[in-house]
C-alpha cells in the first residue's frame, strides 16, 4: 500500500502542497538546505529514542487515562495531608475563570492588548494587600520557599546587614530552598541564616533567644510563620515586630492568607514585609504544583518597591476619563530590566494562579474568609479533640491553631509511616511524617483539617485511626 | 473507490481571493472587545454573598465552643479586611469581561511573541490537567498513589535525555529561567566539592542570550562577564577566550541566540572552557528549530535546560505555572535538586539520598501539570513528528523573513547570507530615520490589526528599534502572510501617515494611558487600590 504523507493536526504547513510553495518562493529545493547552518559534525545523525506516535487523539486520550488511573485523588481518598499546600474548596466558578482560553494561552502581550489580564493583576494584588493591610503586592513567583529567601535577600539589601534571623518551626522545605537562595558563606553576597529558639510545648519563638540574638546589632530581618508551619498561631507578633525593630532590623511576616479573616494580619501588626503563599486561594494542589509565592510591603517608604525583585503593576489613567489602565511600575529594576544588575531574577512563574485567587477572594468577600477561618477553627479543633481522645495518641503544641495540629504517636508504639500506610487500607491520606523534620516531636504527623472536611470526614479519620492503632 | 476529492481548482481560487483581499490592504476590520469595565472593588454592594462556605456543625460547635472567641486576643483580626461584596454571576461576568479584554495566544496571532514559542497547546491535555487525577492530589500522598503520575515523568525524562543527549533530568524548576538558575546552584555546588569555590567565581554569558543567563549566577554569587557578539552577530570567540581564566566557573548562554543565527563554532567555545576546566550550560528555552537536528551534548555541553511551556506545548496561562527541566551529564548529576524520579523498571519512586544535592529550589515535586503536556505532546508526535515540528518552524521563519524584509524599514542585522533557524531579531532603525516611526509605536499599531503586540527585545537593545517574532509551526502560511501584511500595512501608514500609527492603538480593549510617569514615582504609584485610595484620591479629597 503506498504511504499516504501522515498531516499532524498541529503542523498545518505540514501539507505537501504548502511546503512546497513556501520553499519555491525562498528558492529552496528542501529544508535541509537552512540546516546547512548547522556544521556537519555538530548535526545529530541518529534517530530519538522515543516511541513512535500515538495517532489518533482518542487513542492518545485512552492511553493517558491509563497512565492516571494509576493515581488515587484526593477526591478518592479523604486527605487529611496539608504541610504548606492545602486541600480548600474551589469554588466552580474559579475554574470557569481560569479555563478561559484568553487566559488560559496569553503570555506577555502588552498592557493594551492584555488589557483585561493587567487589570485582573492588579485587582489580585488590591484584594490580596487587604487581607495583609499593606499597600505594596508584587506579581507572585514559583512559591512560599522561594519568596521567603528572595525576602531574605530584600532585606539584605534594604539594610546592607547580612544577617536573618527565622523562626526555628520554619517548614524545613521552605529553609531550604531559602537556604539556596542565600548561598554558602564564601559567596560574596552570602546572607547568613540563624533559627531561633522556640518553645516545645506551644510552638511560639522564645522571644529571649530572639532577643539575645539581635544584640549584636547586624540583623537584616527576623523571620517568622503565623500559623507555624507546625500549625499553631503564633501570638507575639507584635513583639516580634517590637523587638526587630528596636534591634533595626525589618520584621518579615510568612503567612497563609487564606487565615486572614479571624486572625490579625501582618501589616497590623507592623510587618514590613509579608510573604507566602496563595495556593490555598482558589487553587488546586496540582501536587504542589498549585502553589504560588506572594511577596507584599509597606509603602510609606518607596525602597521597599525599589528593592522588590518582582514585577510590579500600578493603576492608571488613558484619554478617556473615568477609563483605568494598569502598567508595569519601575521596570528597569527587574532582570528583564537589567540583566546582572537587577534585583535577583523575574521569570514566567504562575500567572494563572493570581487570577484563580482574584476570583476566589471576589466571591469569597469578607464575610466567607470570616466563616471560613471560623470552619477551619472549629472542625480541626473537633478532630484533635477526638484524636487525643485515643489511647496512646497526643495532640501536640495545642495552645491555639487554625487548621493543622501535631498528633504524637509514640504512647501508641507506631511509627507515622505505619500508622499512614495502615490508613490507605481506610481510602485515608493520613498527616505528614514530621519524625524526620523535627525529631524532637518523636513519631507525630501534622494533620490538616479545612471547610472541605465536615464532620463525617472527621468521624471517619478516628474511627479509621481507632482501628489502625489497635 | 474512494470519493472524489475537493476540486483543487476551486480551492486555489478561494486561496487567491483571500490572498488579494490581504495584499490589497484590506486587513481584517477588528475591534478589540471594550466593556468600559469598572474596577471589582467599585461594584461591591455591602451584603452580596458570591459564595457560601459550610459552616461547622451544631455537634462540632457544641464540643469546641466559639471558634472565633479561642483565637487569642491579640491575634484575632479586628477590622474585617475590605474585600469586595458581590453575588457570583457579577464577579464572574466581572472577570470573563476582563479575559475577552485579553487577546489571548488561542484568539490572536502570538508569531508576534519571539523568544516566546507560541506554539498551539492541545486541548485534551487541559482537560486531563483539570481532572482530579491531576488536579486533586496532595504532593506528600504515598507514592504507590502517585504512580501514574511518577510514571509519566520519569517517562518524559527518558525523552528528554534523548533529545538533549544528557545523562540526568530534574523538573523541579518552577520555569525556564528558574531552570537556568537551578544550573547556576548545580555547577557552584560542583566547585564547591572540589574545594575550588573561594578561586572560581566568574560566570560567563552573551549580551543575545536571555538576561536569566546574567541575573541567576549573580543571585548565585557569581561575578558575571557579558561577551557582546562580535560583526558577524556571533558571541565575540576571541573575547570569550580572554574572558576564560582559572576564575571561571563556566558559560550560560543560549545557541541560536535571539538573533536565530547558529552559531557554526559553538563546540570550540565549549572546549575553551573544557580547557580551562570550567563547564558549559545552554540555555535551550528556545529549542523548537533544533528538536532531532542538534543536541546540546553533542556539542559538548555540561547541562542544557528546556522550557515545556515553549518546546512542549504547555500554555503560557499569563506567565504560568510553568515548567522547565534541566539536564545534565555524570559529573553534575550527584548536585541536583532532591527529590529525582526513579524506576526499577516496574514501580516509581522519589529519591532523597543525594548527599551532595544542592538541595532545593523549589518545594514538593514541581510544576508537573507541565510535565504531563509535555508527555501526551511527545506522544502524539514520535520521534519524526519531532523532527518535522522543527523542520517547519524553521521553514516558517525563512518564509517570514522573506516577507518581512520585503517591508520598507525592515532589516535584518548581522551574518549576511546565513539563515536563522527559529527566530529573527529585525531592526526598525531605518524607519524610524525615515519616518520618525520607532519599533515601539509599531508595536502598539498592530493590536489594532488583531495581532499581539510583538516582543521588541530584552533590554538593553544592542539591535536598534528591535523586533523578533517566532513563527513556529503552529501557524499556517495564511497566518505568516497575514502578519507580514500587517507590518507592511503599519510601514506603509508611517510613510505615508506616522500620525495615526504614533497615537495607536485606537481599536484596543482600553485607550493609551496617559500618565506613564506615576509608573516611576513613589508619590504616584499605586499597586494596590487601598494605595491608590491613599495616595492619588485622599490627595484628590483634599
Amino acid at each position: 500500500m503506498a504511504e499516504k504523507p501522515f498531516i499532524h493536526p498541529y503542523i498545518p504547513n505540514a501539507v505537501p502542497a504548502t511546503k512546497q510553495a513556501m520553499l519555491r518562493e525562498l528558492g529552496l529545493s528542501s529544508v535541509e538546505e537552512i540546516y546547512a547552518e548547522i556544521p556537519d559534525r555538530l548535526r545529530f545523525k541518529g534517530r530519538l529514542d522515543i516511541p513512535e506516535p500515538i495517532l489518533a487523539e482518542r487513542d492518545l486520550r485512552r492511553h493517558m487515562a491509563g497512565l492516571l488511573a494509576r493515581n488515587t485523588s484526593a477526591q478518592e481518598f479523604l486527605n487529611f495531608c496539608g504541610a504548606g499546600c492545602w486541600q480548600h474548596y474551589v469554588p466552580a466558578v474559579v475554574d470557569e475563570v481560569i479555563n478561559r482560553a484568553e487566559f488560559v494561552s496569553a503570555y506577555c502581550g502588552g498592557m493594551y492588548s492584555d488589557h483585561g489580564k493587567y487589570v485582573a493583576r492588579f485587582e489580585f494584588n488590591s484584594m490580596l494587600g487587604e487581607l495583609l493591610d499593606l499597600d505594596g503586592v508584587a506579581n507572585p513567583i514559583y512559591d512560599w520557599g522561594d519568596v521567603a529567601g528572595r525576602s531574605f535577600r530584600m532585606a539584605s539589601r534594604i539594610t546592607g546587614r547580612k544577617r536573618v534571623l527565622v523562626c526555628g518551626t520554619m517548614s524545613p522545605m521552605r529553609l531550604a530552598e531559602a537556604r539556596t537562595l542565600c548561598q554558602p558563606e564564601v559567596m560574596p553576597t552570602h546572607v547568613q541564616i540563624d533559627l531561633v529558639e522556640w518553645d516545645r510545648a506551644s510552638g511560639r519563638l522564645d522571644l529571649a533567644d530572639l532577643r539575645a540574638k539581635l544584640a549584636a546589632g547586624d540583623v537584616a530581618a527576623v523571620y517568622w510563620e503565623n500559623p507555624g508551619y507546625l500549625g499553631f498561631i503564633e501570638t507575639q507578633g507584635g513583639d516580634i515586630v517590637k523587638l526587630a525593630h528596636e534591634a533595626g532590623a525589618l520584621a518579615i511576616a510568612g503567612v497563609d492568607p487564606i487565615t486572614l479573616g479571624v486572625l490579625t494580619p501582618p501589616g497590623a501588626l507592623g510587618a514590613d514585609i509579608a510573604c507566602g503563599d496563595i495556593q490555598p486561594l482558589g487553587v488546586h494542589m496540582h501536587a504542589g504544583g498549585g502553589c504560588s509565592g506572594f511577596i507584599a510591603f509597606r509603602d510609606d517608604d518607596p525602597v521597599f518597591a525599589q528593592e522588590c525583585p518582582l514585577e510590579l503593576y500600578t493603576l492608571g489613567e488613558s484619554e478617556v476619563a473615568g477609563e483605568w489602565v494598569v502598567a508595569e511600575a519601575i521596570p528597569d529594576r527587574t532582570s528583564y530590566g537589567s540583566r546582572d544588575q537587577g534585583k535577583d531574577w523575574v521569570g514566567t512563574a504562575s500567572g494563572l494562579w493570581t487570577i484563580a485567587a482574584a476570583v476566589y477572594m471576589a466571591v469569597m468577600g469578607p464575610q466567607g474568609f470570616r466563616e471560613l477561618g471560623e470552619t477551619c477553627i472549629a472542625r480541626s479543633h473537633y478532630a484533635a479533640q477526638r484524636m487525643a481522645a485515643l489511647p496512646g495518641v497526643k495532640v501536640l503544641l495545642t495552645p491555639g491553631f487554625f487548621k493543622e495540629f501535631a498528633v504524637n504517636f509514640d504512647g501508641a508504639g507506631k511509627s507515622v509511616a505505619e500508622v499512614n500506610a495502615k490508613l490507605l487500607d481506610h481510602a485515608i491520606f493520613g498527616g505528614k511524617d514530621l519524625s524526620a523534620e523535627f525529631p524532637e516531636l518523636g513519631q507525630s504527623a501534622l494533620f490538616c483539617v479545612t471547610e472541605y472536611h465536615d464532620q463525617a470526614d472527621i468521624v471517619e479519620l478516628v474511627a479509621a485511626l481507632e482501628e489502625v492503632l489497635a | 473507490m474512494s470519493p472524489t476529492p475537493p476540486n483543487d481548482d476551486a480551492h486555489e481560487k478561494v486561496a487567491r481571493l483571500a490572498r488579494y483581499r490581504r495584499e490589497g490592504g484590506v486587513l481584517r476590520d477588528y475591534h478589540a472587545v471594550r466593556w468600559n469595565e469598572p474596577l471589582i472593588v467599585e461594584q461591591s454592594v455591602p451584603g452580596e454573598r458570591g459564595v457560601l462556605v459550610p459552616l461547622a456543625e451544631a455537634e462540632v460547635l457544641d464540643e469546641v465552643g466559639d471558634p472565633y472567641g479561642s483565637i487569642p486576643e491579640c491575634t484575632r483580626r479586628e477590622t474585617m479586611p475590605d474585600l469586595p461584596e458581590l453575588s457570583q454571576y457579577q464577579v464572574l461576568r466581572h472577570f470573563l469581561r476582563l479575559s475577552q479584554e485579553t487577546l489571548g495566544m488561542d484568539l490572536g496571532s502570538d508569531i508576534s511573541e519571539g523568544t516566546c514559542t507560541m506554539k498551539y497547546s492541545p486541548k485534551m491535555h487541559e482537560e486531563l490537567v483539570r481532572s482530579h487525577k491531576m488536579a486533586d492530589l496532595h504532593p506528600w500522598q504515598d507514592e504507590s498513589t502517585l504512580q501514574g503520575l511518577l510514571e509519566i515523568v520519569w517517562r518524559t525524562g527518558e525523552y528528554l535525555k534523548s533529545i538533549s543527549g544528557m545523562g540526568h533530568v530534574t523538573f523541579q524548576p518552577g520555569g525556564g529561567s528558574h531552570a537556568v538558575y537551578t544550573n547556576a546552584c548545580v555547577m557552584r555546588a560542583y566547585f564547591a566539592a572540589k574545594g575550588e569555590l573561594s578561586q572560581r567565581n566568574e560566570m560567563i554569558t552573551t549580551i543575545f542570550s536571555h538576561p536569566c543567563d546574567a541575573a541567576t549566577p549573580a543571585v548565585a554569587g557569581f561575578k558575571v562577564i557579558t561577551v557582546m557578539p562580535d560583526e558577524n552577530g556571533y558571541p565575540d570567540l576571541e573575547a570569550f577566550k580572554a574572558a576564560v581564566s582559572e576564575r571561571t566557573v563556566g558559560c550560560m548562554i543560549t545557541n541560536p541566540e535571539d538573533t536565530g543565527i547558529y552559531n557554526p563554532q559553538i563546540d570550540k567555545y565549549v572546549e575553551v572552557l573544557h580547557d580551562a576546566s570550567a563547564l558549559a550550560f545552554t540555555d535551550q528555552a528556545n529549542a523548537n528549530g533544533i528538536l532531532g537536528f542538534a543536541r546540546a551534548r553533542d556539542a559538548g555541553f555540561d547541562a542544557c535546560h528546556f522550557n515545556l511551556h515553549k518546546t512542549f506545548s504547555s500554555p503560557h496561562g499569563c506567565e504560568g505555572p510553568a515548567t522547565g527541566a534541566y539536564l545534565c551529564t555524570d559529573t553534575l548529576a550527584p548536585y541536583l535538586p532532591v527529590p529525582l524520579v526513579k524506576s526499577d523498571g516496574e514501580e516509581y519512586h522519589l529519591d532523597y539520598d543525594r548527599p551532595q544535592s544542592i538541595g532545593r529550589v523549589r518545594g514538593y515535586l514541581g510544576n508537573w501539570m507541565g510535565v504531563m503536556r509535555a508527555y501526551a505532546w511527545i506522544r502524539s508526535l514520535g520521534p519524526d513528528g519531532l523532527r518535522e515540528v522543527a523542520e517547519i518552524s524553521v521553514l516558517n521563519n525563512n518564509y517570514l523573513d522573506r516577507l518581512l524584509l520585503a517591508v520598507r524599514g525592515v532589516s535584518r542585522p548581522y551574518a549576511e547570507g546565513h539563515r536563522r533557524l527559529d527566530q529573527v531579531r529585525y531592526s526598525l532603525e531605518a524607519l524610524k530615520e525615515d519616518t520618525g516611526v520607532g519599533t515601539e509605536d509599531v508595536h502598539d499599531r498592530m493590536v489594532d490589526f488583531g495581532i499581539q503586540s510583538y516582543w521588541m527585545s530584552h533590554h538593553p537593545w544592542v539591535v536598534p528599534e528591535p523586533f523578533t517574532p517566532e513563527p513556529c509551526e503552529t501557524y499556517s502560511k495564511d497566518d505568516l502572510d497575514e502578519w507580514a501584511a500587517v507590518i507592511k500595512k503599519v510601514s506603509d501608514e508611517a510613510h505615508d501617515d506616522a500620525a495615526t500609527v504614533k497615537k495607536s492603538p485606537q481599536r484596543s480593549s482600553c485607550a493609551r494611558m496617559t500618565n506613564a510617569e506615576v509608573a516611576e514615582d513613589p508619590n504616584q504609584w499605586a499597586f494596590t487600590w487601598r494605595a491608590y485610595k491613599r495616595k492619588v484620591l485622599g490627595r484628590k479629597e483634599k
